[in-house]
């Protein structure tokens, strides 16, 4: 018994080294959001530690690695005295949400018709909708402006909005969990005399919502980080999301822009804690090869 | 239930009366074979409808812009590519992008094999996982300030370098290409090791066993058994991290805006300084450029991955 114990003792001092390495790897990943967070607690006489000597270029910047007096000042200032923010947040919370529920109402049953349909041209068809997932923005960019252009929609939100709902890469994501369904079910489903419609929601929709919930978290993600799409096509400053606005708010008001940058995060933060299962999920189903 | 049983009688009867006429069967059941092929339209027919108006037919009309002069819209042959190609801003554009995905790529794909690899010895690394994973969903802009307070001249790191006696580092002039780099390892190392870890864990570990009791070592194992095993996630990874590595123009502009230093100005930037001029015939034939370029390689990587399955 104690020799077992002892040998398992030391097969873990073993990997310790191991263990460490990703201790510290761990740390420095983290680090940078740590000293976010923590320095948005701190007063402006404490922060001025960080920021004076980049700002007047003289000495080094040497923040306070724990809040000697942490206090809610930031965020008290970043709530009562900048109405500006409110309206941009929601900005960002309005376009995510219509996005993702457009994206729901239109990649949803479009996967679902690819992944149990075959008719002419579905393979070339599915093709096309990989090839444009996998083009980065700049690419669209012309043709999406041009025809938003035409459309009369630059620089209004429905610029952000529309294009976006109808990405193919939910579509793709979504036609992974669906093909999953075994067809016996279908079909026993077609002999009771289930029409079409209701085989996709009663039973295409509750089995494949791991894809579903693992397209809108990777959406979320992506969306609430959204620059290239506002900073083309918005020139309104009160349309812009807060992934292009926070870094222009409050000139020489650092303890506020760390308080907002604090609150922007959040909403990423909650979705990724509640959603990381799904997350996982998502992104290992979109790197299976086609 | 009942329902189905008289359907089932129906169809009996049906195929009974059927059976006197097969003519008529045949009929029947192309009609019916019809009816099944366009039930998936009343699906795909929404998406597939935006798919055309808002990516695919512009994108068509943007190629045709391409051969066209910017304003009259009077065909112009290869003017507009002729124009791009001694483009010094075009070129430069070219030079760093590329050499940004010929160092990022390999240094990540490297970089996160090594991690998956010591993980996939450990136990319980669900919460190194989180850990990793986690700058995916930290949004670019709530970061820059951080960025600014580590990298300044006169910021943090350069500030321990001073303490040190070292000279400090440009982070954000002439090094800000490796800063670049390094955020983009930051924000994609997470996904990138799980992908390996998927990969490395579905490889049986019945099959290193055997070998190790035949005498194989580690790192033998890791060479003839688990590596050669690991080519499609390899593909998979390489075009997944080369898409990402177009998303770091969010932290070059909100960093250093529409003109950064010069070893960062990447085709991203110069496409919107090209918007913000409105030289569309420009922006035409680049986007048909990159599409093409993008097309190509994607399609290369493929066939040499199907050929390695064969």
């Amino acid at each position: 018994m104690k020799k077992i114990s002892v040998r398992r003792l030391a097969a873990k001092a073993e990997k310790l080294p191991i263990y460490i390495i990703f201790a510290v790897l761990c740390f420095a990943v983290i680090y940078p959001v740590l000293l976010m967070v923590q320095l948005s607690l701190q007063d402006r006489i404490e922060l001025s530690k960080t920021f004076s000597p980049i700002n007047s270029l003289t000495g080094f910047s040497k923040p306070d690695q724990i809040p000697l007096f942490p206090t809610l000042k930031n965020y008290r200032t970043l709530m009562f005295y900048t109405p500006e923010f409110y309206t941009v947040f929601w900005n960002s919370l309005k376009n995510v949400t219509v996005i993702l529920a457009c994206q729901l109402l239109v990649a949803a049953p479009s996967a679902w018709a690819f992944a149990r349909y075959r008719f002419k041209g579905h393979k070339q068809l599915f093709n096309v909708y990989v090839i444009f997932m996998l083009m980065p923005f700049q690419v669209t960019m012309l043709s999406q402006y041009l025809l938003l252009d035409t459309l009369k929609l630059m620089d209004t939100s429905m610029a952000l909005i529309l294009p976006a709902v109808f990405s193919t890469f939910p579509v793709f994501i979504m036609y992974r969990s669906f093909t999953g369904i075994p067809e016996e079910v279908l079909n026993s489903a077609r002999i009771d005399g289930a029409g079409e419609w209701q085989i996709f929601f009663r039973i295409g929709i509750p089995m494949g919502s791991p894809g579903i919930l693992a397209a809108m978290t990777l959406g979320f993600l992506d969306l609430w980080n959204m620059v290239e799409q506002p900073l083309a096509f918005i020139k309104d400053k009160k349309l812009f999301p807060l992934s292009i606005f926070l870094p222009m708010l409050g000139n020489g008001s650092e303890g506020m822009v760390l308080a907002a940058s604090a609150v922007t995060l959040m909403p990423a933060a909650f979705v990724f804690i509640i959603g990381q299962d799904k997350l996982e999920a998502g992104i290992i189903a979109s790197a299976i090869k086609e | 239930m009942r329902a189905a049983e008289n359907t089932a009688a129906a169809d009996i009867q049906n195929s009974a009366a059927a059976v006197g006429n097969i003519k008529e069967m045949k009929k029947n059941k192309k009609k019916k074979k019809n009816k099944t092929d366009l039930k998936f339209l009343q699906f795909l027919l929404p998406g597939a409808l935006g798919v055309a108006v808002f990516i695919l037919i512009p994108f068509i009309d943007s190629f045709r812009r391409s051969f066209c002069t910017n304003i009259t819209q009077e065909f112009s042959g290869a003017d507009n590519y002729k124009e791009i190609f001694g483009n010094e801003a075009f070129r430069l554009a070219i030079k760093n992008t590329l050499r940004f995905t010929g160092v990022c790529l390999p240094l990540l794909i490297g970089i996160s094999f090594i991690i998956a690899y010591m993980l996939s010895g450990l136990k319980r690394i669900q919460l190194i996982r989180s850990i990793l994973l986690f700058p995916m969903a930290i949004p670019t802009a709530t970061m820059v300030l951080i960025w600014k307070i580590l990298f300044s001249d006169h910021g943090y790191i350069n500030g321990i370098l001073d303490s040190h006696g070292a000279d400090t580092i440009g982070f954000l002039d002439d090094k800000a290409f490796w800063v670049l780099v390094g955020s983009y390892i930051w924000k994609n190392l997470g996904y990138t090791v799980l992908l390996w870890l998927t990969g490395i864990m579905s490889i049986s570990s019945a099959l290193c066993e055997a070998a190790k009791t035949d005498g194989a070592g580690e790192v033998k194992c890791l060479f003839y058994i688990i590596m050669p095993n690991l080519k499609p996630t390899l593909y998979t990874i390489t075009i997944i991290s080369f898409l990402n590595s177009f998303k770091v123009f969010r932290e070059a502009y909100l960093l250093a805006g529409s003109y950064p230093h010069e070893s960062i100005y990447l085709l991203q930037h110069l496409f919107n300084n090209w918007f913000v001029n409105m030289d569309l015939g420009k922006m035409a034939a680049a986007s048909v450029c990159v599409f093409s370029v993008i097309f190509i390689a994607v399609s290369l990587l493929k066939a040499v991955w199907d050929k390695e399955e064969n």
